[in-house]
């Protein structure tokens, strides 16, 4: 017997009576979009990720022309917003993607709760471009801030692709002494653009 | 390091609080810790709705598990991944040997597993002449000072800036002398691309195996599962039997649950779910059993595999606080650690359910509401029984027993005890003789016990 049906068997013997699975909460804790983006401003804010507010991409154009003019390597990856003057593509290896400043990248869903955002590996093409840039920014609609992971998992599908994510804010260590240094092996800064063409 | 015959919990703690300055540091330093968790609860309205519910998720799963590691396992190989079974710690790393020998790969990077430190995985590819890289901040510092981790999430938490900063003066040539936290951790990230750069092979922990998808979720606040997993031709992800949850939607609960309770964030920075290799990269997994069929076996203990590694318990226990994670001898220690790692070893490990005031925080603040403080109780019925509580502690509840179950035996020790520390303070009041002096003020002794004064003056 391999250990497969030796473990399996295990189990079937050691294994308590059958218990039911739990339901799983359905109704969102937040439901106004106004505090949702809120929420999501205030607990991104206060995990050091940074938020701006727009109307439209403008103030993101710009943003990228003046990384491209300032000769920094950038990857965009958000057709609305412009041209990135790298390319990116799934079969790139860490060494040819190192030298990326920042990339731009669109979210398809924040949560309001974490300050997270759900990214699925079509939109930023190779998995190692999320972690291995130095500054991110994405693009998320401020339509697309659901209240709360329970939400966000009814909304992602989590094997529509090979391979997905949850991204809250720039990486961090607090493993010296409980200080916490922001900028571990991730991005240093994470600038999300919220887009709400309804904005004041 | 080679794992050594260890001191038991109380020498080792015993060595721990010689140093009392530091015993307070660590033990401010963790409180710190439990406090964000609190914070971070506190903001959560339904917090006891959802451990319950994250409790149930469990239990179910346990009682169903054979079926939801086989689905698994299907699902996980139709998407690609490569899946593979160990019964013990001594296959695991076989087959991660096995797979590192095949593709003949130098250049290998861990991310935090604590399973791999549970089977002895970097000490047993050392004794191969192969090397990994800790790409953990906490872990590669302790992979530089050949020191176990101290604790499952804050592996260095036992190091003050000024170990680390010598720690790496030795081994990155920093600044002699420059405790900047923001230094030290800038030099480990110039070295530590480096090594994700070149990595062939990399591996990690899983935090949540999903039966529904076959997929897994792995979870980092640096980034450094990712680094190495996306840049290494081979990814090997290892987990054990109780990693399973059912459904994608119960990572709602859990990852609700986790980081709060771990170091008081919302969320940690990165959550990544792997469900299909990347194109041209090989993907496996390990399933491990090391025990775990085991303990599942046990009716008063099996709940203790609900445990999501998040070390609430370690912060909020007093003892951990005050004795550190190297005095449990054991990949995980704590609390948890005391009740997972008898199983695994009755004997070296029967000094772990002791260590313990038996207080019930850490029943508390598990996010999986195991009954951890009952657990420990139990298991010391259990050792006793086995024989594995030392001579003289047999020997003196043995005494107890006859002492404290016959009135007139009861009588006699009393009166004959208060005359001895009447006549003998000096042994009374000595450390060597009298442990229970160490730590404590004895009482002046009476001339007359309760009962005589009841006697003399009920009305």
């Amino acid at each position: 017997m391999n250990s497969r049906e030796k473990i399996l068997r295990e189990i079937a013997a050691n294994k308590p009576m059958k218990l039911q699975i739990p339901s799983l909460p359905v109704s969102p804790i937040d439901v106004e979009r106004f505090v949702k983006v809120q929420k999501f401003r205030t607990i991104l804010e206060g995990i050091g990720g940074k938020v701006v507010e727009v109307k439209d991409t403008g103030e993101i154009e710009s943003a990228l022309m003046a990384l491209k003019g300032e000769g920094s390597k950038v990857a965009c990856l958000c057709p609305v917003v412009g041209e990135g003057n790298v390319v990116v593509t799934p079969k790139q290896s860490a060494a040819e993607l190192e030298a990326i400043d920042t990339a731009f990248i669109t979210a398809s869903f924040g949560v309001a709760e974490n300050g997270a955002v759900w990214l699925y590996e079509s939109q930023f093409v190779n998995r190692l471009l999320p972690f291995i840039c130095q500054h991110l920014v994405i693009l998320l609609d401020a339509d697309a801030v659901l209240s709360d992971m329970h939400e966000a998992y009814r909304c992602i599908e989590v094997n529509k692709e090979g391979y997905g994510l949850f991204l809250a804010g720039p990486s961090k260590t607090a493993d010296i002494e409980q200080s916490l240094v922001i900028g571990a092996h991730g991005a240093r800064s994470t600038t999300v653009y919220l887009l709400d063409p309804n904005k004041q | 390091m080679e794992p050594m015959a260890a001191l038991s919990h109380s020498k080792a703690a015993a060595a721990f609080i010689a140093d009392e300055k530091r015993t307070d540091w660590h033990d401010e330093t963790l409180w710190f810790v439990r406090e964000k968790r609190d914070r971070a609860a506190h903001t959560v309205t339904e917090w006891e709705n959802l451990r319950q519910l994250a409790s149930d998720i469990k239990d179910h799963t346990l009682s169903d598990l054979d079926h939801y590691l086989s689905v698994f396992e299907q699902r996980a190989i139709q998407n690609g991944i490569r899946v593979h079974w160990a019964a013990d710690a001594l296959e695991h790393n076989a087959i991660i040997h096995g797979i590192i020998r095949d593709h003949k790969v130098k250049r290998i990077v861990k991310s935090k597993s604590m399973l791999t430190e549970e089977c002895h995985l970097n000490d047993y590819l050392i004794s191969q002449g192969i090397e990994v890289v800790d790409t953990d901040l906490g872990e590669r510092i302790v992979q530089f000072r050949n020191e176990a981790p101290s604790h499952i999430v804050l592996p260095a938490i036992h190091l003050k800036k000024e170990d680390v900063s010598a720690t790496f003066h030795e081994h990155l040539q920093t600044e002699k002398g420059n405790n900047d936290p923001q230094y030290l951790t800038e030099a480990a990230r110039q070295h530590l691309r480096d090594k994700f750069i070149q990595s062939e092979l990399a591996i990690t922990g899983v935090n949540f195996a999903i039966a529904e998808t076959g997929g897994f979720v792995v979870c980092t606040n640096e980034g450094n599962a990712d680094m190495g997993a996306h840049a290494a031709a081979i990814h090997i992800a290892c987990m054990g039997i109780e990693k399973i949850i059912p459904r994608s939607a119960d990572l709602g609960v859990f990852l609700r649950l986790l980081a709060r309770s771990a170091t008081g964030q919302p969320i940690t920075t990165y959550s990544s779910h792997f469900h299909r290799p990347r194109e041209g990269q090989e993907m496996h997994i390990v399933i491990v059993d090391n025990g775990r069929t085991r303990q599942l076996g046990r009716p008063d203990f099996r709940n203790s595999l609900k445990c999501i590694r998040c070390a609430a318990c370690f912060n909020t226990c007093p003892v951990y606080r005050k004795s550190g994670g190297h005095s449990y001898h054991n990949a995980v220690a704590g609390p948890i650690g005391a009740i997972l790692s008898p199983n695994i070893d009755m004997k070296k490990n029967a000094d772990l359910p002791f260590a313990s005031t038996l207080c019930g925080s850490c029943s508390n603040v598990c996010p999986v509401k195991i009954d951890i403080h009952n657990q420990l109780w139990k298991w010391r019925q259990v050792l006793a029984e086995a024989g594995h509580t030392g001579k003289s502690k047999t020997i003196a509840m043995k005494i107890m027993d006859i002492v404290l179950s016959n009135p007139a035996v009861y009588r006699v020790s009393g009166k004959a005890g208060r005359w001895f520390m009447r006549i003998f303070p000096a042994l009374f009041k000595s450390k060597r003789f009298n442990p229970w002096y160490k730590q404590r003020e004895m009482p002046d002794p009476p001339r007359d016990s309760f009962r005589d004064w009841y006697l003399k003056n009920k009305k």
